[in-house]
């Protein structure tokens, strides 16, 4: 056991399959001899080799589309998409030949890679070091997306994803790599050793995909969320007084439905959130299946708190970012309802 | 098996690392009138030596010589030496205003302001550049206002962007410089369309655009380069080396066993490498290039040889990555002190003159950062909150009209 923040256990994660699995090897740009520009792979070149943590030249579709090819093969490539911002040009590699590989091949070839990139908003990156793309990836069949929101999962989760047969997109919230920020711009955020899940096992476990997590047992309320998002619907719940249930979805895909149906038949109320902007958010799904599967239970409309539908601005970034204010006023309506 | 060695999975490593003596012995420079000038109209095929040698047009003496020399007017030099050196003002000023908590991000343009300063000066207004982050020397070169510079940065009421943009990713239609953007290389191909369009319609304006070396990798690169060449654009498509990506050495985008400049090749167009650190050099190839492609030539590229003397931005420690002291043994020198020799060299300029120069550009850039301070700093100052929701659409439709009021604005 030791204390690790969110980058550290992400590390301690690649350091693990790497000593373990010859066939894992890692690429992405700037994650060799330099270690990424948010560290995550700091000191694994130099520990397991330079042919098994290397640079990639800056091209998203390259890197994306020669992880495919090593996967074909039989290796397990865990990428770096520096920021999530910089996918997009690997979206046609990951939806038109990751996703579909086994499928059309008819389970002849398959490739199982990770392909990890730091995500979402609250550092003032402006546009194209915010956003928080989950919702294109969980619409494409074929494709599994994960989500961790502590550094003990995150290491158990990747650790699942690398593991895993099929290709996942695994998204880290960068806002919280180095401590739990609840949403409050207005208060130090605490570091992870205050937080519990920052007890984290120096060997191989694993989180399984498609696990939600209750991190808060209530009555009044479910709220979803995942990332960056559970610690601000942590801190709502805490000072809004309501006695909440927060689920952390962990993956949205695959998604642990059970564990939201059986929550929300309970509290008979739902509160959506995520940073993504809104329309056509992976929210609307989550809406949509409660509302098909939990109809009859429901007190009040279902709730969604997300971001604004604009790109991601720079001066507005506390205007923009979900805080805890918001998902109150949400609770309460539907509380009200 | 048969017994041949077993593959192995080559991955290039750069010669030297922190601690180590920097070493430059791959960058081979040439005398200074050591390339040929070809004609601007000829054809490819005879071109085809020039993307392996290194145009250069002022000696070790600090004298213009060779067949590239531009002849240019004293006049035009000292404002690009202007251009320059505000440039670095500039850079040293702001990057001081982030490390002082007055915005959140930064990166300078530190021994590459040569590129931007002498191709601003080669095109007209009419023209646009399409830029990277390291190109603001060629706004520099136009007299685009400080202030406005200032504001962007800090994000605040004045922001000509409106608080939108991350900072320095600047936007400057009337000065012929294209909205940047924080991904790279995505508007590489714009020029060539722009181009494209001009050429379409008959007229006879023309495009430049900047690429990273490392950048090169990208498939926007490609893809600009097989468009420019089919259609004949009138572009000039400059890629900057300045050796390094963030961490990652020149070898890491494809330039351990070629130049970048050889790229060209492959598509049918001229590939010209010049010295991207003799302003003379850069003005003289570029104005090639313009001329090539005004007269329906089209398009050229170019590689500019320079260095990345500072670290990447506010954000990066090139101390952990290469040498320390390596920009001091970059053996093409710094692009101000080469031009200023010259200028005194010719008996145009002077110590005295430079220094003079110097000060004024450091208080120009003082002036225009305090009244950006009066305004205000990220988070100090910031347009009005309405100003999130516009231009999203050239009309809102009713999900920001509810947005807008659900957040009281
Ligand atoms: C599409 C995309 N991928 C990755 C990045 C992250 N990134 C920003 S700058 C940079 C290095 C660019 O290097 P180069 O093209 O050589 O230009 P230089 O910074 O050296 O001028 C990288 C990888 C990005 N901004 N956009």
């Amino acid at each position: 056991m030791a204390t690790m923040n969110m980058v550290r256990a992400i590390n301690s994660a690649l350091d693990v399959m790497l000593a373990r699995d010859p066939d894992v090897l890692i690429f992405g740009e700037d994650v060799g001899y330099f270690g990424g520009v948010f560290r995550a792979t700091d000191g694994l070149a130099e520990k397991h080799g330079l042919t098994r943590c290397f640079d990639a030249p800056i091209s998203e579709g390259g890197i994306v589309a020669t992880a495919i090819g090593m996967g074909a093969y039989g290796l397990r490539p865990v990428v770096e998409i520096q920021f999530a911002d910089y996918i997009l040009p690997a979206y046609d590699q990951l939806v038109s030949e990751a996703a579909r590989l086994r499928y059309r091949s008819g389970g002849e070839f398959w490739s199982p890679i990770t392909v990890r990139s730091p995500y979402g908003g609250g550092i003032f990156g402006g546009q194209t070091h915010s956003s928080s793309p989950e919702a294109i990836f969980a619409h494409v069949s074929g494709l599994k997306t994960v989500i961790p929101s502590n550094p003990f999962d995150a290491k158990g989760l990747l650790i699942a994803a690398i593991e895993d047969d099929d290709p996942v997109i695994f998204l880290e919230p960068k806002r919280i790599y180095n401590g739990p920020f609840d949403g409050r711009f207005d208060r130090p955020v605490g570091t992870w050793a205050q937080h519990p899940a920052s007890e984290v096992p120096d060997g191989h476990y694993t989180v399984p995909l498609g696990k939600a997590a209750t991190v808060r047992a209530g009555a009044a309320v479910t709220v979803l969320a995942y990332g960056t998002m559970v610690h601000v619907a942590l801190s709502a719940v805490e000072e809004s007084g309501i006695d909440a249930e927060v689920i952390d979805l962990r993956s949205i895909v695959p998604l642990d439905l059970d564990a939201i149906l059986h929550s929300v038949r309970r509290t008979r109320r739902c509160v959506v959130v995520h940073e993504a902007s809104r329309f056509a958010g992976f929210g609307g799904e989550l809406s949509s299946l409660v509302q098909e599967r939990c109809f009859y239970h429901l007190e009040a409309p279902i709730e969604r708190v997300a971001g604004w539908d604009t790109p991601y601005p720079h001066a507005f970034e506390r205007d923009y970012f979900v805080g805890p204010a918001r998902i109150i006023a949400a609770m309460q309506r539907t509380l009200k309802g | 098996m048969s017994n041949r060695p077993r593959l192995t999975l080559h991955v290039p490593v750069p010669k030297v690392r922190p601690g180590d003596r920097p070493d430059f012995s791959h960058v081979a420079v040439p005398a200074a009138d050591a390339m040929r000038r070809p004609d601007v109209l000829d054809a490819e095929p005879g071109l085809r030596d020039m993307p392996y040698g290194l145009i250069r047009v002022l000696d070790e003496g600090g004298r213009a010589v060779g067949a590239w020399n531009p002849r240019l007017d004293p006049a035009l030099l000292r404002r690009g030496l202007r251009a320059m050196v505000l440039t670095r003002a500039f850079d040293t000023r702001m990057f001081q205003a982030h490390r002082q908590g007055k915005t959140s991000f930064f990166m300078t343009s530190t021994g590459e302001e040569a590129l931007g300063a002498a191709t601003s000066m080669v095109l007209g207004r009419e023209d646009m550049c399409f830029p990277t982050y390291r190109i603001v020397s060629y706004l520099m070169a136009r007299d685009y206002p400080l202030l406005d510079m200032v504001n962007q940065i800090y994000s605040n009421a004045a922001d000509p962007l409106k608080g939108r943009q991350l900072p320095i990713l600047y936007s400057a239609r009337e000065y012929g410089f294209y909205s940047l953007s924080g991904n790279v290389g995505s508007r590489f191909g714009h020029a060539v369309g722009w181009a494209m369009a001009s050429a379409y319609k008959g007229d006879d304006r023309i495009a430049i655009s900047f690429i990273g070396e490392g950048t090169t990798a990208e498939g926007d690169f490609h893809e600009a380069l097989t468009f420019a060449s089919v259609y004949r654009a009138p572009v000039i498509l400059c890629i900057t080396n300045n050796q390094w990506a963030i961490s990652s050495f020149q070898g890491i985008a494809g330039g351990e066993e070629t130049t970048f400049a050889a790229r060209a090749i492959g598509y049918g167009l001229p590939g010209l490498r010049v010295d991207g650190n003799d302003f003379l050099a850069v003005h003289a190839a570029t104005q090639w290039a313009a001329e090539r492609a005004r007269s329906n030539g089209g398009a050229t590229l170019i590689e500019f040889v320079t260095y990345r003397a500072a670290g990447h931005s506010t954000s990066d420690d090139p101390g952990r990555y290469r040498p320390a002291d390596e920009a001091a043994h970059w053996p093409l020198g710094d692009p101000v002190l080469r031009l200023k020799a010259h200028l005194v060299a010719c008996g145009e300029w002077s110590e005295q003159q430079h220094e003079a120069l110097e000060s004024e550009c450091r208080e120009a850039v003082r002036a225009a950062a305090k009244q950006g301070e009066a305004v205000g700093t990220l988070g100090q100052s910031k347009p009005d909150t309405r100003e999130m929701f516009e231009d999203v659409y050239k009309q809102p439709d009713w999900r920001i009209v509810e947005q807008r009021r659900e957040l009281g604005c």
